[in-house]
């Protein structure tokens, strides 16, 4: 009698049903709830001609070298108090080897009021650097050659106003516009969305953004216009699906705006840039970083049309996330801000921001912060994984888990279809209420154990000693203030009134707004003064809560 | 014959005060208090502490919840508790959460903050503190 | 303010005009508790007390908005409003998550605009019983106006339209299948339509819709009787943009006019109290009848034999009769 070989995956099958299993009530989904297979073999690998890295549709990288031509940039978000402390740590930081700079602002100066505005009180310098006038900017780049660096600015409603800021140093420098290079978040879609730290209405902010992107196109061409976020809606409790989705989604509402301006795809789409989450869920976040290349490259080919490859290429920063550091055992955040770069960097970002062990608490530490540098300096040069491009491409369970991601996108791309693109969604609450649920999810999730956190809801220990933590100097506040009062006393007021008239009188009308918020920077307007005369024109935002 | 008296349900305002819009702690708090039973009063993003009390008033709450992810704490809190003795309203009890760090915590206590939760406390510690402070008026 | 103040002192800060006497006031009318009652009386002189403006439709339609835009309105008018804005409790925790006064920011602050957020509390009834003293409370305090916000589910929008004198039912342009999504009931009650969102696209083929159905519908409900009735006009508005806010109130002045002249106002009164009247027996008998049955076991007992609820409650229907009857000394 003749007995059939059996499929070794049948057996193994049947081992698996048959073995025990871990008890612990933890679940074996991802922390965005896909549910994963105890194994993946050659019968989950997609059937797809092979990607290579550099070519269409990039899922394995965008360039053909990976980082065996170039290593990510190592940009560390840094900005506290003043211009002057800022300065010294962004020197401290160049001279310990970083790469590029990424400037964090403080919430007067994200919110586009000065340090004198009634409600700045108490906020000033706590979160990032107070900018209230072009005299800050300079203070803040001062002995750092803009034509020598890139530098990204962390900003979004107000962001038109800090990039002629930039401009304006540079050219006290000596520096042309043409060759400054850098980015700038001006990511408003993802404020309505998460981060809220919108100003004016929808449409007036849409203006703004596609003003940036029209001004830069020809006079700044080698800056990153907007960094289409997902950061924000991850940290604010989505899924890393919907991180996907959403921030997508806001490039191609974004993409729209632009072409309905009458730019060319071409002529813009290569200096669109993106900015993701790295979480905790390790491999989830590697195939959400490759789905996202694909995906892109092939709605710029086959919606919008678009010609030249580097249209196609979609690139982003990465940072760590915010929401997975303990405020509990705080030193298990380094060892947390190790796996979370190592998944984007198998997930090929550009360019990379590592936290710092105490951020849960406040900004950090010189010490906390060379240690988060330094890991990206370990990943980079002693662990190899920059060796070999896209190395865990091929892997079963990866090109699943890559086609997962793309197919759960393109759901909701299809829902925030049938509710008029990204605006009307907005207004809808929709992905407000998407990211409310999956945060109350989550937490429900935590507070049952079934998922984990190390040292909050398991393994905990009673007495922690209190970690030594960044202090602002409270009188920093008062000294801010007395600064942007001197700026307005000792500035020429008749060319500031005059710049400022002739942005209110444009942003009326629908003239590319740049060269008047330029002028206005230039007289040494304030940021406070500059939205304020915007806001007389476009009126402020009142967002509908979904709890 | 009267009619009887229900039992009077407790009543939270809950919001943002200063700047800063990370609202995703307290939203998962507000939903949290409502499926312990409570009436929360949620007046969302930016408020200051004159629009936060007077909304506690007009809602007959008795208790003001307060998250802080700015470092403007330390402002902030206080300047609550400043407007409750303004209005004279300081039966109204002040809790919140945030970016808090300890030493902060004991100072704002002293200024008169009731209850601070820092980042990573179970919804359930929260809602059994309001429990044990207000054991009438919740299920 | 303690916590628990007498009678006199609360009724004495009320009458000397202390918002937070009015705000535990309308708490005591919440629970049901009647020792605030005599606060509800207008004060001498001052009339019939606050006007009512109701307000219900869909979740969506943008009706805080609206109420944010027509306080605006009525603020430059001159006019003390208090707002009332309702959201449904959870039937199983007894909580509530209300939000609507997120919506009205710019009035934070004003002392002439008092904003309150009531649970339904799965008030059997709805909300109309604690409502309707809230309303008079507000009046007796000194507001000009009132303005009622619920959300159009359940039964809620009939209740508004119990409570208010001018019901004002707002859609939108984006409610899917159209107007035929509209309940059926919200025709009859409503005394204005207001078309909110009305730049967006298919603003014009629901005024078309809506005008079709009213033009079908007879008019009764509120414009019943010999006189000439109330034609609903539709109010297209832009609420974000505060457009179309001041026809809204000329719609509503002009209702008003309506009611006085037809005489609908005394009749809508007296019915108004009537019902509410019917309204307190039923809660009150729904109490004796809870209690009853809670402390009388026989009660029970016999009621589980029966197996119906009838006779056990003419049983004690009677007793709260005789119970009554005693009390009066008959």
């Amino acid at each position: 009698m003749k007995v059939r070989a059996r499929d070794p995956k049948e057996v193994w099958e049947e081992e698996f049903e048959s073995s025990p299993s871990r008890d612990d009530g933890v679940e074996t989904s991802t922390i965005s709830g896909i549910p994963l297979k105890p194994l993946y073999t050659s019968t989950d690998l997609p059937k797809r001609d092979e990607e290579l890295p550099g070519r269409y549709p990039y899922t394995r990288g965008i360039h053909p070298g990976g980082y065996r031509g170039r290593l990510w940039t190592m940009r560390q978000f840094s900005g506290f108090a003043t211009a002057e402390e800022t300065n010294k740590r962004y020197k401290y930081l160049l001279a310990n080897g970083q790469t590029g700079l990424s400037v964090a602002f403080d919430m007067p100066t994200l919110m586009g009021q000065d340090s004198d505005a009634p409600t700045s009180r108490g906020e000033i310098g706590h979160c990032g650097v107070a900018i209230d006038s072009l005299a800050d900017m300079e203070t803040l780049f001062d002995g750092i050659p803009l034509g020598e660096i890139t530098t990204s600015m962390t900003i979004n409603s107000p962001a038109a106003i800090l990039l002629c800021m930039y401009i304006a140093v540079a050219e006290k420098q000596g520096v042309p516009a043409s060759t400054l290079g850098g980015t700038l978040q001006n990511d408003i879609l993802k404020e309505f969305i998460a981060q809220k730290e919108f100003i004016f209405p929808p449409a007036p902010s849409m203006r703004l953004v596609v003003d940036s992107i029209e001004y830069c196109a020809k006079e700044v061409p080698k800056w990153n216009t907007i960094s289409i976020s997902g950061y924000h809606i991850r940290e604010a409790g989505s899924t890393a699906a919907q991180e996907l989705a959403f921030t997508l989604a806001d490039g191609m509402a974004y993409v729209d705006a632009c072409l309905e301006r009458g730019m060319r795809i071409d002529d813009f789409a290569s200096r669109l840039s993106f900015f993701f989450d790295a979480h905790i869920d390790f491999f989830e976040e590697i195939a959400k970083f490759r789905a996202a290349r694909r995906i892109w490259a092939r709605w710029m080919r086959d919606r919008y049309g678009a010609q030249e490859e580097r249209s196609l290429k979609l690139r982003f920063h990465t940072q760590t996330a915010g929401v997975s550091l303990t405020a509990q055992q705080p030193e298990l955040n380094i060892a947390r801000t190790a796996i979370e770069p190592l998944a984007a960097v198998l997930g090929g970002t550009q360019s990379l921001h590592t936290n710092a062990m105490d951020e849960v608490l406040a900004l950090p530490t010189d010490k906390a912060a060379r240690l988060a540098l330094r890991t990206q300096q370990l990943l980079a040069y002693e662990t190899g994984v920059a060796n070999t491009i896209d190395p865990l491409g091929g892997s079963y369970f990866i090109e699943s888990l890559t086609d997962e991601m793309e197919r759960q996108a393109e759901v909701y791309f299809k829902r925030i279809e049938e509710l008029g693109g990204v605006i009307p969604a907005i207004e809808a609450s929709f992905f407000q209420k998407e990211i409310a649920d999956a945060a109350f999810r989550y937490q429900q999730e935590l507070e049952q154990k079934r998922r984990l956190m190390v040292g909050v809801n398991e393994f905990t220990v009673d007495d922690e000693e209190p970690m030594e933590i960044l202090r602002i100097d409270p009188k920093l506040e008062g000294e801010q203030v007395a600064r942007v009062q001197e700026v307005r006393r000792k500035r020429d007021q008749a060319r500031c009134s005059k710049a400022l008239a002739g942005l209110r009188k444009a942003a009326a009308g629908t003239d590319n707004l740049m060269p008047y918020i330029l002028e206005s920077v230039r007289a040494y307007a304030t940021e406070g003064e500059i939205m304020n005369t915007l806001i007389d024109v476009f009126g402020i935002y009142t967002e509908t809560a979904v709890i | 014959m009267t009619a009887e008296t229900a039992v009077r349900p407790v009543r939270i305002v809950v919001a943002k005060v200063g700047l800063d819009g990370h609202d995703r702690g307290v939203k998962v708090v507000a939903r949290a208090l409502r499926d312990a039973g409570y009436e929360v009063i949620y007046t969302g993003l930016r408020q200051t502490p004159e629009m936060v009390v007077d909304a506690a008033l007009q809602e007959d709450a008795q208790v003001i919840g307060l998250s802080i992810h700015s470092g403007a704490h330390m402002t902030l809190f206080p300047a609550v508790v400043q407007e409750l003795k303004r209005r004279k309203a300081t039966d109204i009890v002040v809790f919140g959460g945030g970016i808090i760090p300890e030493d902060d915590i004991a100072a704002l206590k002293k200024k008169g903050v009731a209850q601070l939760f820092t980042p990573g406390t179970p919804l359930q510690d929260i809602v059994n503190w309001l429990r044990e402070r207000f054991p009438e008026g919740s299920r | 303010m303690v916590d628990e103040l007498s009678d006199t002192e609360l009724a004495r800060r009320f009458r000397a005009g202390d918002i937070r006497a009015l705000a535990r006031a309308i708490s005591l009318v919440e629970r049901r508790d009647p020792s605030v009652r005599a606060l509800e009386e207008a004060p001498q002189g001052k009339g019939r007390g606050a006007q009512v403006v109701g307000f219900t439709g869909a979740p969506g339609t943008g009706k805080s908005t609206l109420v944010d835009a027509l306080v605006a309105l009525l603020r430059k008018k001159g006019r003390s409003v208090a707002v009332i804005a309702t959201d449904p409790n959870s039937p199983f925790t007894g909580g509530a998550i209300l939000g609507d006064r997120i919506r009205m920011q710019r009035h934070a602050l004003d002392p002439k605009v008092f904003i309150r957020s009531m649970g339904a509390r799965g008030h059997l009834g709805g909300l109309s019983l604690a409502a309707r003293e809230a309303i008079r409370l507000l009046g007796a305090f000194g507001f000009d106006e009132v303005i009622l916000e619920t959300v159009g589910v359940g039964q809620s929008e009939l209740e508004v339209a119990a409570v208010a004198d001018t019901t004002v039912v707002v859609l939108t342009p984006n409610l899917g299948d159209g107007v035929q999504m509209i309940k059926a009931g919200i025709l009859e009650i409503a005394d204005i339509f207001v078309v909110n969102k009305a730049d967006l696209e298919g603003h014009q083929r629901v005024v078309m819709e809506l005008r079709g159905m009213l033009s079908l519908n007879t008019p009764s409900a509120r414009g019943a009787g010999a006189q000439k009735p109330w034609k609903p006009p539709i109010i297209p508005t832009v609420a974000a943009r505060q457009d179309g806010i001041e026809e809204l109130w000329v719609a509503v002045e002009a209702h008003r006019k309506y009611l006085e002249s037809s005489g609908r106002a005394r009749e809508l009164a007296e019915s108004g109290l009537k019902d509410e009247t019917a309204e307190v027996v039923a809660e009150l008998a729904r109490q004796q009848a809870r209690l009853a049955l809670g402390e009388d076991a026989s009660l029970t007992r016999d009621l589980v034999k029966d197996g119906t609820p009838y006779r056990t409650a003419e049983q004690i229907l009677s007793r709260i009769g005789s119970a009554g009857r005693k009390r009066r000394g008959s």
